[in-house]
């Protein structure tokens, strides 16, 4: 055996509820050698997790490991009682999940929890245990590495508690550590921290790790090899740089194409940029109590004041907890102002939605982040998409299916797709039907509360391309709203930079590498870049990072 | 193994998988009620006959399940008892759990004060205890299937109201109420709509089980006398009137009893085992 790792014509299938057999792994082989950061790529569906799962002897519920072998270490995983898996799980292979945060317990301290597995393995004795997790935070670069552990879950951020789960998975001294997602669920600031910190104690221990993502400017910064999956299928396998510089398979083309900046074809149309179509002024909105003054305790939003121009689009970008969510939310009137004015269309709005009229509320759109909650799971997409044609336009039941289909043709779906229910659609169409329910209002403003951010990076480019389109097409305007520069950039006229509730400075897209202001410019330097030498050669002002890290 | 014993035990069936645990609960409670509808017209003798020499006769020919304790014929009481079980339940289920499940709606969409009076009123009613309050009604009014009905309704509205005001809260924080909202609609189409399909589920078992509460205690009240007045009878009144035929294991006392249980345990079972729809994306 000269790989840690050897996989060979791995199957794994599923039981649907109507108890047919479907194969979602198709016969997977992979190598990994002692040491080695093999990442695993793919859009969501693709398999990637549930490959990753297997190396552990482990199949989600309902899902059966069928053919194959998985030699881990020499042993076949898929081949051992649920015994031996478990005395393997935790020293020989660990696993570091996606959500942090959902998998620490809330009611036992840092501590406890990371020191579990050697209790379970009986591997050492308490004390020694609480002296080498302390050695690996101090490893992690975790702040406070004597003390944290004595906090609870809730009290370190996300991006600390990601490295709390490696320190969880790293305490066995396992040789492989199975990363699934890690960073995806935080900030580009924060990411960069927690990368770092991966990639140095990996290197230093010589541990072997397979690293899940469908981000690849995430995967080129730490992994040595990376496998593409599709359909349950190896599409290419290859080394980073070869897969970067050289994709032989069209679908990883594609993954790349993703990355490549598309310029936004600059507004020729200079009349349809002179009519002011929202404008906001001092807006203010928080929640808690409110003080004397009229304004609330805590200020999410702070005296913030935007333009949006007919045809042209607004971008609006920071990390979580800047505020921008709300300031949609305060827009839309689902949140009502504490105080600032908003005029759209030239009259000046009611500060809550409740109190605007229909024709108002017409021609502004809210689309969100999430179209599994943004869609009622118990209704057809021909409902959903309805709803607006009959409540707004009262439109007969005939006109409604006729627009609907055509509703469907405008955002790239099938028309047969509308008998469906939400929960029977892919992510990238659920996103569109949402997209499609905001259109059939007939809007004039569409805010779009970081709809991409859920979505795999090919799927997110095509929804990208599509709202352009739709722009051209319609003469809509968008306030676009996201944390991921690279979107912003593609859509948006001008960029609303916000952090801590107040707008930090506006610029335009083609001068996104020269910010003026500190956050700003670290803002932009931490987005990944698919060069893989790229975080090694990061250089941060370290003035910056605490003044505006949250690590 | 899963898979084995799903293929086997679970049929599918228009789009629905079923498994025969329900089905047979199902059909119990189908059998009863038929006759709660057909009981008059298939019952032997008049419910008020004495038929028997004897009292608490035992199963022969002609008296297929005995006499009771005045030597009336034991079939046709319970067929005619399972009317008035099956039936007043019925009705008191349908008031308490229409009214429970759209208030708690209501309160959920609407928050606020409403929401606030309305769940501490109806904390209030629910610290009554139910056989009590059957009681002081029944002595001040007296017993009579309308009072009986509403009696049983207003007990369980409380119950229906939190189970489903607890479900709608959680709906109420998605993002599609939140659309709904700003496009305007009324609380009408929300709890309609938007809320009721996605709570449906648990409110029907909610429904089945509250069912069963109100059989238990329809019997119970019965059986302390302040249900049916003779010489009509449900279930729970058939035991208590012939509570003195248990020494001699007489079949008057066991099979009310056993009607009962059959009725009640087959509604649980139904609501453990309900039809699932498939969702299979490419069948």
């Amino acid at each position: 055996m000269s790989n840690l790792v050897e996989v060979r014509n791995l199957r794994i299938e599923a039981t649907t509820d109507a108890g047919r057999l479907v194969e979602i792994i198709k016969g997977v082989s992979l190598d990994i050698a002692d040491g080695e950061i093999v990442a695993l790529i793919g859009e969501s569906g693709s398999g990637k997790t549930t490959v990753a799962l297997s190396l552990m002897g482990y199949a989600r519920p309902g899902c059966r490991i069928t053919g194959g072998e998985i030699n881990v270490n020499g042993k076949n995983m898929a081949a051992l009682s649920e015994k031996e898996r478990a005395r393997l799980r935790g020293t020989d292979i660990a696993y570091v999940p996606q959500s942090a945060a959902a998998s620490f317990n809330p009611s036992s301290t840092i501590m406890e929890q990371v020191i579990e597995v050697t209790r379970i393995h009986k591997l050492m004795p308490p004390e020694q245990a609480r002296r080498r997790a302390v050695e690996l935070f101090r490893a992690l670069s975790l702040p406070d590495p004597e003390g944290i552990g004595a906090r609870y879950p809730h009290q370190v951020s996300g991006g600390q508690l990601q490295r709390l789960s490696a320190a969880m998975a790293l305490i066995g001294d396992p040789k492989l550590v199975i990363f699934d997602e890690p960073t995806t669920a935080l900030d580009v600031t924060t990411q960069i921290d927690v990368l770092k910190a991966f990639k140095s104690v990996m290197r230093a221990g010589g541990i072997a790790g397979v690293y899940v993502s469908h981000d690849l400017a995430v995967v080129a910064q730490i992994a040595d090899r990376i496998v593409v999956l599709k359909g349950g299928e190896v599409q290419e396998t290859g080394t980073t740089a070869a897969i970067l510089s050289a994709a032989r398979h069209p679908y990883t083309r594609e993954l790349l194409a993703a990355f490549e900046p598309k310029p936004r074809q600059g507004q020729a149309d200079a009349d349809a940029g002179t009519k002011q179509l929202l404008r906001i002024n001092d807006v203010t909105a928080g929640y808690g109590a409110m003080r004397a003054d009229g304004l609330p305790l805590i200020r999410a939003v702070d005296s913030v004041s935007l333009v949006v121009e007919k045809g042209r689009n607004l971008g609006v970008i920071g990390e979580s907890g800047c505020g921008k969510s709300t300031l949609a939310r305060v827009i839309a009137g689902i949140h009502p102002a504490a105080a600032g004015d908003i005029v759209f269309d030239g009259k000046d709005l009611q500060r809550a939605a409740r109190k605007r009229s229909q024709d108002q509320l017409r021609e502004m759109q809210i689309v969100f982040q999430y179209a599994d909650t943004a869609l009622n799971p118990a209704k057809p997409v021909e409902d959903i998409i309805a709803r607006p044609l009959a409540f707004y336009h009262r439109l007969d039941r005939q006109a409604r299916s006729k627009r609907v289909d055509e509703l469907l043709d405008m955002v790239r779906l099938p028309r047969a797709l509308r008998y469906r229910h939400p929960s029977e659609l892919s992510g990238g169409q659920k996103q569109r039907v949402n997209f499609a329910r905001a259109l059939a209002a007939d809007p004039k403003l569409i805010i779009c509360d970081e709809i991409t951010s859920a979505l795999d990076t090919v799927v997110a480019s095509a929804v990208i391309e599509l709202l352009k389109e739709l722009q051209r097409e319609l003469g809509l305007s968008y306030i676009f709203i996201s944390h991921d520069l690279s979107v912003v950039e593609a859509i948006c006229d001008e960029i609303m930079v916000m952090y801590n509730g107040q707008r930090v400075e506006q610029i335009t897209p083609d001068k996104v590498k020269a910010p003026a202001h500190p956050y700003s410019k670290l803002l932009f330097s931490s987005v990944p870049k698919l060069d893989p030498t790229w975080l090694d050669g990061l250089v941060r002002d370290p003035e910056l990072v605490s003044q505006y890290g949250h690590c | 193994m899963t898979i084995a014993l799903t293929t086997t035990s679970r049929r599918s069936f228009l789009g629905h998988s079923y498994n025969l645990v329900g089905v047979v609960a199902s059909l119990v409670i189908l059998a009863w009620t038929l006759i709660a509808i057909f009981a008059p017209y298939i019952i032997p003798h008049p419910i008020g006959d004495i038929v028997d020499d004897d009292y608490f006769g035992p199963m022969r020919q002609g008296l297929w399940l005995g006499s009771d304790y005045l030597g009336r014929d034991m079939l046709s009481r319970v067929l005619m008892g399972a009317r008035y079980t099956v039936g007043i339940s019925l009705a008191a289920v349908s008031i308490a759990c229409f009214s429970g499940v759209v208030l708690g709606m209501i309160a959920a969409v609407t928050g606020g004060w409403l929401d606030t009076c309305l769940s501490r009123f109806l904390d209030a009613m629910n610290s009554i205890p139910s056989k009590l309050f059957g009681l002081v009604v029944v002595a001040a009014v007296g017993s009579s299937i309308p009072v009986l009905i509403l009696t049983l309704a207003v007990i369980y509205i409380p119950g229906a109201y939190r189970f489903a005001r607890a479900l709608a809260v959680n709906i109420n924080t998605m993002d599609f109420m939140t659309v709904a909202r700003v496009r305007g609609e009324s609380t009408l189409y929300l709890i309609g709509s938007e809320i009721l399909p996605n709570i449906i589920r648990p409110v029907l078992a909610d429904f089945g089980l509250r069912f069963v509460f109100i059989v238990l205690l329809l019997s119970g009240l019965s059986f302390l006398g302040l249900g049916l007045q003779p010489p009509l009878a449900d279930w729970g009144a058939l035991v208590r009137e012939n509570i003195g035929g248990l020494p001699f294991a007489a079949p008057a006392v066991i099979v009310p009893s056993l009607a009962i249980a059959s009725l009640t345990i087959s509604v649980n079972l139904l609501i453990d085992n309900l039809p699932q729809k498939i969702r299979d994306r490419d069948a």
